[in-house]
């Protein structure tokens, strides 16, 4: 009876990914635990560092899964994380400006990006790929621009910024480890972790709870009908990639406090770690299904593979880059044979 | 207004570069009431829907709606919703990601006081709407996961809690199967009760009859009448729709009817493709034209399709020429020796950046292979013999196909197939949108061509183009073969067999 | 309309117009700048100059431009995975030539041609893989190359064990420099034969003439007996086995394999080269003459930019804002746009005319 609350009808292939994506972490995490326990893997306080190191990769990973859901891609942020990192650097370390005015400016920054990109895309309608393309260009090069040095921000250039870098909040105590010499370890997170998890709450709300996270979930999964249905589409898709530049900057915020640095060579790259986060956690790339909890688990995946890879010491890091980038294939490849499976279905 | 008239719109025109979509057509559509809309391709129904709904401006025209100040102009489909007008396609407009409840609600969700989207109230209400339309079925569901005849319904059920006073339904029965066309039918007829006005655009004879109460026929972007049900028996409505055309070209008969005796070239034993036609049987001789007809939508353009190969067969076999064809892939056909002018030109045809010449040779090209390249002055001999043979309006070999008008792309995409020299040629439709001259031309070469051996299929919704020209009719009705005639055929016997029913 | 705006007429819509307007705006930028441009010298036996820098140092990007030219007509799609290819297929040599693990070598482990097919190689390899993904698994031409667009370059670095691989070979470096007693650059040679290759193939056999129909109209061309997912994936294979050459050449001239610098912003270029040679990124018709044009100019760009003290990390900015020009002068929105403001402008002329004659006439 179609009636009764079928767990069939709720669900559907893309569900199944979701589960897929939480398994798969488990899975390696324990994996983790067994192989490297004696290199201290199974401290609470390795999974602290997953949060710590990839901090930033949740914010921007959010913004991408907004742009995605939409069906498009923002393959610029790697770039806008290298710009506004060079811009911090830079105005702090050889500018002597202070830090809080600067961080403004970044987020200021993100926020016109995004606007360029979103009117490109949303008004002018030309490909995604195209714009983010140019986007990701013209920011690299606007690194090289501010300074081809790589510039480090010391305590000297910034107390406040420093002091924030190297915080750290405790948490309880019996979380913790007794290490070789006796000394309990208190486990503990930076805030950069708090403000990676308040964006995470407030996308989820947003997505889950407003009409225009609704809306972005309606133009990504048929677009004409969005429109017919009386939903402004260029606006929204306007409005996915300003989001998605704004948190960028903020999780640029977040990268520079872990890496205190600028450099032109710097995310190299950054924008495929926040696509296979966002596809491994379950996002489809021609739009309309995804949500940042499994984008979440993507993230935790592609900083658990970098902590396998980093802990086993023989294994060069690119490894890991491979690791990701045969993941995401895998992914892409899976969301394929499902969408062929429900077209025959279909027909 | 009349009494009981919902809307009513009159001489209303709508031209196109180079054609006149409508002229001076009329529709009215009334409160409760059923109401069909028919004609064959051209006719003009989809272009006054368009202008009703505000996807197209008209260029003259009233329309008057009960309730409604003055002369309705709708710039938008959201113009035409506020009045009350909406519609549901065929390509249900709805979200296939978000479940069913989102849907009812997208754009207007139920919201807490605290501003965010109150899903509990959005569930529960969503829930009400289906129940009151006794449709049975789980709100949280996700739209994709539903039959196409549930997300039909939940289009509707949109249009309905949205206030609509007239529901336009284009052809939404083309994928349901008998349950699911029962179910919608009592879905319509229960709005019909609330008095919701409903336009039926379908192509199915048999489900017109049955829950429909009046019909209006359109015939080349004109009103030819408007009938209630009772008054309308079918082999009139089938007239009305295909009509009797201009042409007086009754000189040219079939020649040498007969062709039993000679070989059989091609055999298709209970071929089907899954969703577009039924198992078929077909047979045809060396030198014969067969026709398919049947009005449209009724598989004949999908039959053939599926004997090229363009739709992979699922069942049955294939010969030609006695030996058995698997035709994975339309080159497998072609190099078996048939060709195919498609119907729908610009989408399976037209090669518009390409020129003239390119078009033409392309099958051919195809069929020799990549490494067995024409050389150019055999491609400029082909080229020019065609624009000879079939008086192609060129500017020269090298102009881009999209230059060129409707009818002389048709004759460039026969010409590409003529160029392969086939033993079997399908024409689906080969002299849509050309004018009266070149059809004579086109039907004097299709004989010409089954004298020299060629075997012919002959598509065409205008019944006295094909008895001209055809010795054999197989029938087409509703996604199926449904007969054969033979020997002296008329107009009056033809439209008989494709109306069916009981044919008062 | 006066003969001589008919004249200008027909030669703005010839095919190579944009092309060599664009590579003519340059050339004179340039000649302005420094009259010394196209002084072509003869030092210690071989040609120099500005102008033989650019058509030397442009041959990476006309050989790249030759397969993308082919994957953006054939699938509307762009393959952003060359410069990584690139980088792979010259890691891929260099470990070869020089053995695994080996930093610098200076005999080889085997035959010189032998590494550097191999690598080439393995840039077809490269292809053939976009080539399945979009091809046959319709997945969208951008996020298939963006796999092998990070991880090429990994892969690269993982053969030549995380170094920079050397191989002081002499003769190696003639590839990417010069011949002994050849005074042309052996690049532009390499280039021109590529272009020789893919041409006469294009012409010889009905190949060209297959991409543009399937680019244009895939469905039609079934129909017409092509065979589009094979055409599909050959336009894919050839822009890979570019990439390797291309990476080759590169590595040639550095006698070494540097993998994170090889081949670096190198997919910008050939995309903008494609767009400048005039062809449509939407797919379809394409001049190969058009790409080649608009490589070099590309070059040239990237060399002026140098002379006026714009280093190559910055050259990006100025690059990014013409293809987002291009691509938007190109885009239907901005025409339907342009369009519709005339139409309304007439619109309303005609209405004003109406009224004023209304007026006349009372």
């Amino acid at each position: 009876m179609e009636r009764k609350k079928s767990l069939k009808g709720s669900m559907n292939g893309n569900t199944v990914l979701i589960f897929i994506t939480v398994a798969l972490f488990i899975a390696m995490y324990a994996a983790g635990c067994i192989i490297y326990s004696d290199k201290g893997f199974s401290h609470f306080q390795t999974f602290l560092n997953l949060l710590i190191t990839n901090a930033g990769l949740i914010c921007v990973t959010c913004g991408m899964t907004i742009v995605m859901l939409t069906g498009g891609i923002d393959i610029s942020v790697g770039s806008l994380i290298a710009m506004d990192c060079m811009i911090l650097s830079f105005g702090m370390s050889m500018k002597g400006l202070p830090c809080i005015p600067l961080i403004i400016f970044v987020l200021v920054i993100g926020l016109v990006f995004g606007l360029v990109q979103g009117f490109l895309v949303g008004y002018l309608q030309i490909q995604p790929f195209i714009v983010t393309m140019s986007g990701l260009f013209f920011a690299r090069g606007m690194t090289a621009v501010i300074c081809t040095k790589q510039i480090s921000i010391t305590k000297k250039d910034s107390p406040l910024f420093y002091s924030w870098a190297n915080a750290k909040i405790n948490l309880p105590a019996f979380l913790g480890y007794k290490n070789s010499r006796g000394k309990t370890l208190v486990p503990f997170i930076r805030p950069t972790v708090i403000i990676a998890l308040i964006v995470v709450v407030l996308v989820f709300i947003m997505l889950k709870y407003t009409k225009f996270g609704r809306t972005l979930y309606a133009v990504g999964g048929n677009e004409v009908s969005a429109s017919m249905m009386g939903l402004n589409v260029k606006r929204t898709k306007l409005m996915a990639y300003v989001m998605s530049s704004f948190l960028c900057s903020i999780g640029a915020i977040c990268y520079c406090l872990n890496t205190m640095s600028g450099s032109v060579q710097q995310a190299l790259g950054f924008e495929m770690n926040a696509i296979a986060s966002s596809v491994i956690g379950g996002t489809l790339l021609t739009g309309g299904v995804g949500n940042v909890i499994g984008s979440l688990f993507g993230v935790f995946i592609n900083g658990t593979i970098r902590t396998l890879v980093t802990t086993n010491g023989k294994l060069l890091s690119s490894w890991a880059n491979i690791a990701t980038a045969a993941l995401l294939c895998f992914f892409i490849v899976l969301q394929s044979i499902f969408a062929y499976v429900k077209d025959r279905r279909k027909a | 207004m009349e009494e009981n008239v919902l809307i009513s719109m009159r001489d209303i025109t709508k031209t196109f570069p180079g054609v006149t979509a409508l002229d001076h057509a009329e529709l009215t559509l009334r409160k409760g009431e059923i109401h069909a809309l028919m004609g064959e391709n051209g006719a003009g129904k989809s272009t006054i829907i368009k202008c009703l709904t505000g996807v197209y401006e008209r260029d003259a025209g009233e329309i008057s709606m009960d309730g409604v100040e003055g002369n309705i102009f709708n710039h938008s489909t959201q113009d035409a919703q506020k009045i009350g007008i909406a519609t549901v396609y065929q390509e249900v407009n709805l979200c296939p990601n978000l479940s069913i409840a989102e849907n009812l609600f997208i754009g207007r969700e139920p919201r807490k006081k605290s501003g965010m989207i109150d899903w509990k109230t959005m569930r529960r209400k969503a829930q009400q709407i289906m129940d009151d339309l006794k449709i049975s079925v789980n709100v949280s569901n996700v739209l994709e996961n539903c039959s196409l005849a549930i997300q039909q319904m939940v289009a509707i059920a949109r249009a309905v809690d949205m206030n609509c006073r007239l529901l336009i339904l284009d052809e939404p029965t083309s994928s349901l199967d008998d349950n699911e066309v029962a179910k919608l039918f009592a879905l319509m007829r229960s709005l019909k009760e609330k008095g919701v006005g409903i336009l039926f655009v379908t192509h199915f004879l048999d489900q017109v009859y049955e829950v429909c109460d009046r019909i209006t026929v359109m015939r080349n972007g004109k009103f030819v009448g408007e009938y209630p049900i009772a008054d309308l028996p079918r082999v009139k409505l089938v007239a009305a729709m295909l009509g009797k055309d201009l042409d007086d070209l009754s000189s040219i008969k079939p020649e040498g009817g007969k062709t039993s005796g000679s070989d059989v070239v091609v055999e298709a034993e209970n071929l089907s493709h899954k969703g577009t036609i039924k198992p078929f049987d077909f047979k045809i001789h060396k030198g014969e034209v067969v026709g398919l007809t049947g009005l449209l939508g009724s598989g004949r353009s999908e039959m053939v399709r599926c004997i090229f190969g363009a739709d992979k067969a699922q069942t049955g076999t294939l010969k030609m020429h006695g030996k058995e064809l698997k035709a994975n892939a339309p080159i497998d056909s072609i190099k078996a020796g048939m060709g195919f002018l498609p119907d729908d030109r610009k989408l399976d045809g037209c090669i518009g950046d390409l020129s003239v010449r390119e078009n033409i040779i392309l099958a051919l090209q195809a069929r020799q292979g990549m490494f067995h390249t024409l050389p150019k002055s055999k491609q400029n001999e082909l080229a020019d013999k065609y624009i000879d043979m079939l008086q192609i309006k060129t500017a020269s070999r090298e102009t881009p196909l999209k230059q060129l008008s409707g009818g002389n792309q048709q004759k460039v995409i026969l010409a590409r197939w003529l160029c392969t020299g086939p033993d079997f040629l399908i024409l689906d439709e080969p002299t849509r949108g050309i004018d009266i001259g070149t059809k004579t031309e086109f039907q004097k070469l299709v004989l010409k061509f089954a004298s020299e051996g060629m075997s012919v299929v002959f598509i065409s919704s205008e019944i006295e183009e094909m008895l001209r020209t055809c010795s054999r009719m197989c029938v087409m009705r509703d996604g199926a073969k449904v007969g054969e005639i033979e020997g002296d055929m008329t107009q009056e016997s033809v439209m008989s067999a494709i109306a069916g029913g009981d044919a008062k | 309309m006066s003969s001589v705006k008919q004249n200008i007429k027909k030669i703005t819509k010839m095919r190579l117009f944009f092309p060599i307007f664009c590579m003519i705006l340059v050339l004179l930028i340039n000649l302005i700048k420094s009259s010394a441009f196209f002084k072509v010298a003869v030092n210690n036996g071989v040609l120099y100059g500005r102008l033989i820098d650019i058509i030397n140092r442009g041959s990476e990007i006309a050989i790249l431009a030759v397969g993308q030219t082919l994957v953006v007509a054939v699938s509307a799609g762009t393959d952003i995975s060359v410069g990584s290819v690139m980088s792979l297929a010259a890691c891929g040599c260099c470990t070869m030539l020089a053995g695994y693990g080996v930093n610098s070598a200076t005999s080889l482990a085997m035959p010189m041609i032998a590494g550097m097919i191999g690598g080439i190689l393995l840039g077809g390899l490269c292809g053939a893989f976009n080539g399945v993904l979009v091809a046959n698994l319709k997945i969208q031409p951008m996020v298939a190359t963006l796999i092998l667009y990070t991880a090429a370059r990994a892969v690269g670095l993982v053969l030549c064990n995380n170094q920079i691989t050397y191989i002081r070979y002499e003769p190696y470096k003639y590839l990417g420099n010069f011949i002994p007693g050849v005074p042309i650059p052996t690049a532009i040679f390499i280039t021109a034969a590529v272009i020789a290759v893919i041409t006469i193939f294009l012409r010889k056999t009905s190949l060209g003439l297959y991409i543009q129909s399937v680019g244009v109209n895939a469905r039609a061309s079934n129909i017409s007996g092509i065979n589009s997912k094979l055409i599909c994936f050959v336009c894919y294979l050839i822009c890979g086995l570019c990439a390797g050459i291309a990476g080759i050449v590169a590595s040639s001239r550095i006698y070494s394999a540097d993998s994170n610098n090889i081949g670096l912003n190198f997919e910008l270029d050939s995309i903008l080269a494609v767009a400048l040679g005039g062809n449509s990124l939407a797919g379809g018709k394409f001049s190969m003459a058009g790409s080649i044009i608009g490589a070099y100019t590309i070059q040239a760009i990237t060399t002026t930019l140098l002379a006026m003290g714009v280093s190559t990390d910055q050259a990006p900015v100025v690059k990014a804002i013409i293809v987002i020009l291009i691509v938007a002068i190109q885009a239907p929105a901005l025409r339907a746009w342009m369009e519709g403001r005339a139409a309304r402008k007439l619109a309303a002329e005609k209405a004003a005319g109406q009224a004023h004659a209304g007026k006349e006439a009372v």
